[in-house]
């Protein structure tokens, strides 16, 4: 068998930079569905593209700034209503540093 | 009402306008039969009565009031459950947001609020418009109404299920790589991607930002031209929103298509290995040549090329914009031990395998040591891939292609494979990349009783002449009048 496009190692390093938890049987299987996705990738590979510019933007347009005035936003309330947790006017959040009090 | 539900958007609004019946009354009529066929169709995620009958109460006071009534006054119309709706849960499909209450409106929401519409409640889709058979949504899966063993394609499946099962009048959904014209072919109906920028994105919930575009569907080719000109415009909420005028697609319905030049992508057809969808083309061609159309044949070299082009640009972008959810400021919330642990349990409980797969893919391409060969290299054959059209639309005005390789698969025929249901968009994904409007329009039914579905490629900001080109394939080729047969 070839070798693997993407390695089980690989895809737990990747899972890490995506802050996603695989188990070992879903990471199992997430190797194996990219590995065939990236093989069927390789294709790509027949194209010399070198001196092709890419295109990130399909339609060309500017990117005009708006007026810098201020304006109304949203309700603070409203907003916060949809945080899972909320406190004093922001959002609460897991502590991230120890602090003595 | 006569000829409820297939009635038109159009005839709607002239019975609430002439007093023929009320926007309320229409409003009762649509919610009965979305309670009565949803569940076995699980097409809407979340049903509206409170809002649409409030909606429709306004406008027929408004009528009474003597107030000049907008273009859709009265007509019912289902939303993909991406786009923020004020008050209404925003689920996407996911249980990430399942709970979600956007305090704000899309833009093509404000829209349609202004032009009358009665929003009937909230479509289901593929998690975060993720997929071509509607089958990733975390709730349910919708079902084809013309054979309920079929998927009803995808993303915006519950939308086109909900078109094409006369739930609603007309339905709004999101095309990413084909999410709008898919599941319009699938289920007989017309769908318009228009032009990058043609629609503002202001609260439609980003997947790929480069390619995201909110599309009208509806059971004819008017209707979905009428409800692009309600939503297209200018918008200064989205940076991407064209400063352009928005076209007259109604009036080019009634155009023709004489001295039109269809480009015909002949190596695609001929390779097409399903005979019904072949007809279905061939049929179409012959009525666009017959309508006073000539036919020219085009080639799009590197669209091949296109899945992967796609598979890699939009899992990047997808990577990047669904970082967000991480369990802080909306959404579910898995508490974990730190702060760490709390992003990656919230993450990996609240999105289903598809989203974590395409994250991943996405991740990996523009991960250290692999951009250039991924992520870049695809942006280069994007430009190739757009090349192709400039040098098509030098020798024609329009591109014909299928929309999709086979009629609907079956549910659960794809599910085991991602790279299968991958390539099945090969149709779609050629003009996303590029940025051009496509329409998706029926053009005929399969042996089995299938709609077969005609896509129309046109160049930057033309969408006029998709309307145009798609009405003479529906007056020759089109559904109108056969409605899925359990529900007619």
């Amino acid at each position: 068998m070839a070798d693997p496009k993407i390695t089980l190692g690989q895809v737990l390093h990747v899972a890490k930079l995506a802050r996603l938890t695989l188990s070992h049987e879903e990471a199992l299987q997430m190797q194996v569905q990219l590995d065939a996705i990236l093989g069927y990738m390789e294709g790509l590979d027949e194209l010399d593209v070198s001196d092709v510019p890419p295109t990130f933007h399909s339609i060309p347009m500017d990117a005009p700034l708006r007026p810098d005035v201020p304006e109304r936003c949203s309700d603070r309330s409203e907003t916060l209503a949809q945080a899972p947790a909320s406190e004093a006017g922001g959002y609460a959040v897991p502590l991230v540093l120890e602090v003595d009090s | 009402m006569s000829d409820f539900p297939w009635q038109s958007a159009f005839e709607i609004r002239d019975q609430v306008a002439q007093g023929g019946t009320s926007a309320v009354e229409v409003t009762r009529a649509y919610l009965a039969r979305v309670e009565e066929l949803n569940p076995m169709l699980s097409c809407f995620l979340t049903i509206d009565h409170e809002g649409a009958l409030a909606a429709a109460a306004q406008v027929d006071h408004g009528r009474g009031a003597g107030e000049a009534l907008g273009p859709l006054a009265g007509v019912p119309i289902a939303l993909k459950d991406n786009l923020c709706t004020r008050g209404v849960r925003t689920t996407c499909a996911s249980k990430i947001l399942g709970e979600y209450i956007p305090p704000y409106d899309a833009h093509a929401v404000e829209a349609l609020r202004a032009s009358g519409a009665v929003i009937l409640g909230k479509t289901n889709l593929d998690e975060f418009a993720m997929g071509s058979s509607n089958e990733n949504s975390a709730f349910a899966n919708v079902h084809n109404p013309w054979a309920l063993d079929r998927a009803p394609g995808g993303s915006s499946g519950g939308s086109a299920c909900a078109t094409a099962a006369g739930l609603a009048s007309l339905a709004l959904g999101s095309d990413t790589g084909g999410s709008v014209r898919q599941p319009a072919a699938f289920c007989g109906i017309t769908a318009i991607k228009p032009t990058y920028g043609r629609v503002s994105r202001y609260g439609l919930v980003a997947f790929a930002s480069s390619l995201d575009q909110i599309g009208p569907m509806a059971r004819s080719v008017r209707e979905a031209a009428q409800l692009l000109e309600v939503i297209a415009g200018h918008d200064r909420r989205d940076a991407t929103s064209a400063e352009r005028e928005t076209g007259e697609y109604l009036t080019a319905c009634g155009r023709g298509v004489k001295g039109l030049r269809v480009g015909v992508v002949r190596d695609l057809i001929d390779g097409l290995q399903d005979s019904d969808v072949r007809a279905g083309v061939v049929a179409a061609l012959g009525a666009l040549e017959q309508e006073g159309a000539s036919l020219v044949d085009v080639s799009l070299p590197h669209a091949e090329h296109a899945v992967s082009v796609y598979y890699l640009i939009a899992t990047a972008e997808a990577s990047s914009n669904l970082a967000r959810f991480d369990g802080i400021r909306y959404g579910l919330r898995v508490p974990g031990k730190d702060l760490t642990e709390t992003y990656t349990k919230t993450r990996a409980e609240g999105f289903g395998p598809e989203v974590r797969r395409r994250i991943m893919l996405g991740t990996y391409a523009l991960s250290a040591g692999y951009y250039d060969a991924f992520y870049l290299k695809a942006q280069r054959v994007r430009t190739l891939i757009r090349r192709d059209y400039d040098a098509a639309f030098e020798r024609c005005d329009i591109v014909c292609t299928p929309t999709t390789p086979t009629p609907a698969f079956a549910l659960g025929e794809k599910t085991g494979d991602p790279l299968e249901m991958y390539l099945a968009d090969i149709f779609t994904l050629p003009p996303s990349l590029a940025g051009l409007p496509a329409i998706s329009t029926p053009c005929g039914l399969s042996a089995g009783g299938l709609p077969v579905g005609l896509q129309l490629v046109a160049p930057p900001f033309e969408e006029e002449a998709l309307c145009s080109a798609a009405q003479a394939v529906e007056n020759e080729c089109g559904l109108l009048g056969s409605h899925p047969p359990a529900l007619a």
